[in-house]
């Protein structure tokens, strides 16, 4: 059976001042049906972007879709025109964002908000729509939901409105969840919540996930296979339980190291050090070279980009010399 | 809610009462009276006049007179420009005509301008917006006494569609011409004022939420966006609207309206105090009520502002 979401060399650009920013360069991964899969990466990586392609929802311009396929049960979203495209989100394909505080309107009630997907695929309105409307705000576990299904969004808190964002995804029972660094913008305690809700939610009703996050210690909470992306690109990829006993990238390395659950107590935890490249001035060879401590720099490829090759069923990681160096210490 | 209203009730009496005051001053600091004429009037009837209309005593204790008079509704009477009739009568006559007119105006202006504002923004950038947003600049810069004669010119005279100018006070079609060179100028920044907030609010990340549900664009616009697009003219369409229907001199010189603007000039060139307290205090209620509405529609748009209240 083919993957529910299957991307094949996504490329993104944005147009600039500054140049041409490959925002996506070449970024290539599938979703089966029913799993829950991981995007792990630094902010600019690239992976809200893609993302975000998948509905439209870049603003373009700036941006442009320089090449690539997304294919969603036989479409390519990527080819699909606006009216195309609102048939599938929110329908087939929901999302969720990072920012509960600002992803929701002010100046609407949360039923109205909570219903419109209804409204907008199902025809649904009044009553009916409402007692759907309130089923979901029960199940991600908002008490009273009868009553406070008709607050506005400033009445509740960061983590109801994020739940309610996650009925809202839900309510059209779609075959995939985008969620954009769904508990980023959420305390630690009230995150683990939240990660709660969606996990059972996702048994319950089998949808498929994409979770993009920056915090590799929740793709293994949360996630069936991973993706990792580095300035734009698949630096690595593998399922969950292959990449936490095997990472093999000198950046999925760094990544695992810098994870102070993962560190023992009183030892130094590592960093990586300095910062991702200017995406508009990526260098010519291997992305990583310059923060690259964990494997060896010196033989990283600095005349042409590392290829992405299967190095085990299932595991795939970007063809640097330096990159797959093992650790010196 | 209750406490509210009170407590604007009583700041609008304080604002009323500042006006009145300072109206009655600065009408006395006028270097000429009411009882001066172009031919020399002999002493004694001036002295006489003066005596009639208590001009003689000191000007505390006609202060206090005033201010005694107008707090229990009597304006009254025009001592030059309509000499001897009571100013609530004439304000009576003439304060409808320049309420029609301006409200008139306001029906023009709101729609049109907002249309406007909504359609440049979702147009950003784009040859619309452009187009839009040049002709508001045009709007805002030139001023009625030069919009006013060439729509009077264009529509009047040569297609002669309306009356060039004149007032029948049951017949629109006077008031086209004088409403459209009124709204013209609030249409113009009200257009402006809904385009930076409609442009504000469509970068916001729950415009993308609703675009990522499935929403058409015209409702990601009239549902999501319009409300809080709708906050920044709402602001100034308050005193926009009280200054409108208060009456334009320009306008209604120009087109031979009768309202209280022209008779508001004619008052200041004669020092008719009266005659100038009467229009200053109905704009002054206007501008206190005005705002006071224009709060309400605040807090009917967005609810965040009523849960503090």
């Amino acid at each position: 059976m083919p993957p529910l979401l299957d991307i094949q060399d996504l490329r993104i650009h944005f147009h600039t001042r500054d140049g041409v920013v490959r925002a996506v360069d070449g970024v290539s991964l599938q979703v089966e049906a029913g799993e829950v899969a991981g995007i792990v990466g630094e902010s600019g990586s690239g992976k809200s972007v893609t993302a975000a392609s998948l509905l439209g929802l870049v603003p373009m311009p700036p941006g442009r879709i320089a090449g690539g396929r997304a294919w969603f049960d036989g479409t390519d979203l990527l080819r699909l025109t606006g009216r195309e495209l609102n048939g599938y989100r929110g329908k087939r394909i929901s999302m969720i964002f990072q920012d509960p505080m600002t992803s929701l309107n002010p100046y609407l009630r949360i039923s109205t908000q909570l219903i419109e997907p209804l409204e907008i695929h199902e025809g649904l309105r009044g009553k009916r729509a409402l007692h759907r409307a309130i089923d979901a705000l029960e199940s991600v576990g908002i008490a009273d939901a009868a009553k406070r299904i008709h607050a506005y969004p400033h009445e509740f808190s960061g983590g109801m409105r994020q739940r309610v964002m996650i009925a809202m995804a839900l309510i059209t029972k779609p075959d995939l969840v985008i969620a954009d660094e769904p508990t980023t913008a959420l305390d630690v305690t009230v995150q683990k919540q939240v990660l709660e809700v969606m996990r059972r939610l996702q048994r319950e009703t089998g949808t498929a996930v994409l979770f993009i996050t920056h915090d590799l210690a929740l793709v293994h909470e949360m996630c069936d296979s991973v993706t990792v992306m580095y300035a734009g690109r698949v630096v690595e990829s593998a399922s969950a339980a292959m990449l936490a006993t095997g990472p093999r990238h000198a950046y999925t390395r760094g990544l695992y190291r810098s994870n102070p659950a993962g560190a023992g107590k009183g030892c130094a935890l590592y960093s990586i050090p300095g910062s991702p490249p200017d995406p508009a001035r990526l260098p010519g060879g291997c992305a990583f070279r310059e923060r690259n401590t964990l494997g060896d720099a010196d033989q990283c490829l600095a005349d042409h980009r590392p290829e992405l090759v299967e190095i085990a069923p299932g595991h795939h990681v970007q063809d640097c010399p330096g990159c797959l160096a093992p650790s010196q210490d | 809610m209750t406490r509210v209203i009170l407590q604007r009730l009583l700041q609008g009496l304080l604002v009323l009462f500042v006006l009145a005051t300072l109206t009655f001053f600065l009408v006395r600091a006028l270097p000429y009276g009411p009882f001066q004429d172009e031919r020399a009037v002999p002493s004694h009837v001036r002295e006489r006049l003066e005596q009639l209309h208590g001009y003689d005593k000191p000007l505390v204790v006609q202060y206090a007179m005033r201010l005694g008079n107008l707090a229990r509704g009597e304006l009254g009477t025009s001592l030059k420009v309509m000499e001897g009739r009571e100013v609530t009568a004439i304000l009576a006559q003439a304060f409808p005509v320049s309420l029609a007119l301006g409200l008139m105006a306001m029906l023009i202006a709101v729609p049109v301008g907002v249309a406007a504002g909504v359609i440049a923004a979702v147009r950003r950038n784009r040859v619309v917006d452009y187009a839009v947003m040049a002709v508001a600049l045009l709007g805002i810069c030139l001023p009625n006494f030069v919009i006013g004669p060439v729509l009077a010119e264009l529509f009047g005279r040569r297609l002669a569609w309306f009356p060039v100018s004149g007032w029948e006070p049951r017949d629109l079609s006077f008031m086209i011409l004088p409403a459209v060179t009124l709204g013209l100028g609030s249409a113009a920044y009200l257009s402006r004022l809904t385009r930076t907030g409609m442009v504000e609010v469509l970068h916001q990340d729950f415009i993308r939420t609703a675009r990522a549900k499935g929403q058409r664009e015209s409702w990601v616009v009239l549902r999501h966006a319009l409300r809080g697009g709708l906050i920044p003219p709402v602001a100034y369409l308050g005193p926009a609207f009280a200054a409108t229907v208060s009456g334009s001199v320009v306008v209604e010189s120009i087109f031979q309206v009768p309202g209280i603007g022209r008779l508001f000039i004619k008052a200041i060139e004669t020092s008719d105090e009266a005659l100038i307290m009467g229009p200053v205090l109905i704009y002054g209620s206007l501008i206190v009520v005005a705002n006071f509405l224009a709060d309400l529609v605040q807090l009917w748009l967005n609810p965040r502002l009523r849960s503090n209240s």
